[in-house]
C-alpha cells in the first residue's frame, strides 16, 4: 500500500483528525483553511509529533505512537514544497537547488539537474539570490529543491498557487508526469478541486 | 607619534581584548543560542546572571572574580595544582575579567541575530535530509554571523575601556595588567601629569570609535547594508 496513514492532533481548540488508506501513486487532501492541512503535513514530514497514530508511506514506517516509532524529518526523506517556499536566503538558487541533493540512503532524484532546471524554466535565475526573484520564481525553485533532494515520496502544500496560469500548467503537468513514471508516492494539498480532480481520484477532505 | 611606553600600553590592551573576545566568543554564541532556541526552567536566572556584570559594580565582579578565581579560590586553586595557571596579577586575569564584562554585550546582540533567524528555514533543511548539526551549521550559523561580527566588535570595546573588574581582580601593575584605562587613572594619580593623561584619553577615543565604526562597516557589509549595531 502506498499509504496508511491516521494522524490525530490537537492543535489549540481545533482537533485534526486524518485518515488515508490507498494504493493510488497520488492523494489529494482539500478543505478549507484552517482545517489542518498543513499541520498534516508537517506531522508526515516529522516536523510536529501528533498525538497519536501511524504513518506509512510506500511500505516504510515514519510515525508509530504505539510501537514508538518517530523518525527525525532528515530521516524520513521526503521532498516537501512549503507552502511559503522557504528558500534559504543567504545561498543561492544554485545551491538551494543543491542542498538536499547529497542526502545519503535515498534513492536517485527522479529529474536531474540540467532536466529540473529546463522543466522549471530557472537556467537564467542560477546565480541569484532569492531576494531577487519573483513569488513565481521562488515557488519553482522551491519544487526544484524538493526534486532534487533524492525524496521517497512527495509533499506539495499548494504547489501551483501564486503561478501564473501557464507556469502553473506546466507545473501541473509535470505533476503529472512525476506519478505516472516514478514511483514516488505524492500527498497534494490544495484548495483548487478542479486541480485535484485532474490529478487523482483520492481525495481527502479536512475539517469543514 | 605615539611613545614606546604609550604604544606598550596600547599593545597590553589590545593583547587582552583579542584574547578575552577570541575566548568568550564560543561561550557567547553558546549561551546566546541557549536562550533564543530553548525554553527551560531557571532559564531567567541564566538569562540574569549572564546579565548581571551590566549592572553590578564592577568592583564587585572583581571581587567575585576574586573568591573565584584567586589563587584559593574554588577555580583558581584548581586551575593552579592542576595546570600550575596563575589568573591573578597577571594579563591573562586581565582578560578574564574583560570578557566577563563584555559578555553580556555580545549575548545580546548575538541572541537578536540567532532569534531572527526563521525556524522555519531550519524545518526546510530538516526535511532536505540535514541532522540538527548540519541545519545549525548550514543555516542558523551563516545567516546569525551579522550578530556574531557586532557581538565579538562591541565586546573588543567594551573590553578595550574595562577597568573597575580588572584593578580588583588582576591589579595594577605596569607591563602586566595596567590597560589603557589603568594607565589613565595612574598618571592621574600624580601631580602634572596633564600632557600624558590626554595623549592617553585621546589614543582611547580613536581605538573605541575606531571599533564601533568597524563592527557597523562589518555588520553592513555581511548583511548588505541591511542591519546595523548602531
Amino acid at each position: 500500500m502506498s499509504f496508511d496513514i491516521a494522524i490525530n492532533k490537537r492543535q489549540g481548540d481545533c482537533q485534526i483528525d486524518v485518515t488515508i488508506r490507498s494504493d493510488s501513486k497520488l492523494v489529494a487532501i482539500t478543505g478549507p483553511s484552517g482545517a489542518g492541512k498543513t499541520t498534516a503535513l508537517n506531522c508526515i514530514a516529522g516536523l510536529i509529533r501528533p498525538d497519536s497514530g501511524h504513518i506509512t508511506i510506500g511500505g516504510r514506517c515514519l510515525f508509530d505512537s504505539e510501537e514508538k516509532i518517530d523518525l527525525p524529518p532528515e530521516s524520513r526523506g521526503c521532498g516537501y514544497v512549503f507552502q511559503d517556499s522557504r528558500l534559504f536566503p543567504h545561498k543561492t538558487v544554485l545551491a538551494n537547488l543543491n542542498y538536499g541533493a547529497g542526502r545519503a540512503g535515498t534513492q536517485t532524484a527522479p529529474l536531474s539537474l540540467e532536466e529540473a532546471v529546463s522543466l522549471l524554466g530557472l537556467a537564467h535565475l542560477l546565480e541569484r539570490k532569492p531576494d531577487t526573484l519573483s513569488g513565481g520564481e521562488i515557488r519553482r525553485v522551491a519544487i526544484g529543491r524538493a526534486l532534487l533532494s533524492g525524496p521517497r515520496f512527495l509533499l506539495l502544500d499548494e504547489p501551483a498557487s501564486s503561478l501564473d496560469p501557464e507556469r502553473a500548467e506546466q507545473i501541473i503537468s509535470a505533476i503529472e508526469a512525476l506519478r505516472d513514471r516514478h514511483a514516488i508516492p505524492i500527498i497534494y494539498v490544495s484548495h483548487d478541486a478542479a486541480e485535484v480532480a485532474r490529478l487523482t481520484d483520492f481525495v481527502v477532505s479536512t475539517g469543514g | 607619534m605615539m611613545t614606546a611606553s604609550e604604544w606598550a600600553i596600547v599593545a597590553l590592551s589590545l593583547k587582552v581584548s583579542f584574547a578575552a573576545i577570541i575566548c568568550t566568543l564560543p561561550v557567547a554564541y553558546s549561551l546566546a543560542w541557549l536562550l533564543a532556541r530553548r525554553r527551560f526552567p531557571g532559564i531567567i536566572f541564566v538569562d540574569a546572571l549572564v546579565h548581571l556584570p551590566l549592572v553590578l559594580p564592577p568592583v564587585v565582579t572583581g571581587w567575585l572574580l576574586l573568591l573565584t578565581f584567586g589563587r584559593n579560590g574554588a577555580i583558581g586553586g584548581w586551575l593552579e595544582q592542576t595546570f600550575g595557571i596563575t589568573l591573578v596579577f597577571q594579563w591573562t586575569g586581565a582578560a578574564l575579567a574583560a570578557a566577563v564584562m563584555a559578555l553580556p554585550l555580545m549575548v545580546r546582540a548575538m541572541r537578536l541575530s540567532i532569534e531572527a533567524v526563521d525556524r522555519k528555514l531550519v524545518d526546510a533543511a530538516r526535511t532536505l535530509g540535514a541532522n540538527k548539526w548540519r541545519a545549525f551549521l548550514s543555516i542558523t550559523l551563516p545567516l546569525s554571523l551579522p550578530g556574531i561580527l557586532a557581538g565579538a566588535v562591541l565586546g573588543f570595546a567594551r573590553s578595550i575601556g574595562e577597568f573597575g573588574a580588572t584593578i580588583t581582580f588582576a591589579s595594577n601593575i605596569p607591563g602586566q595588567t595596567r590597560t589603557l584605562p589603568l594607565a589613565i587613572y595612574s598618571e592621574l594619580q600624580i601631580p602634572g601629569t596633564d600632557i600624558a593623561v590626554t595623549r592617553l584619553a585621546v589614543i582611547a577615543v580613536i581605538l573605541s570609535l575606531g571599533a564601533l565604526m568597524m563592527s557597523e562597516w562589518l555588520v553592513q557589509r555581511s548583511t548588505g547594508g541591511r542591519a546595523h549595531v548602531l
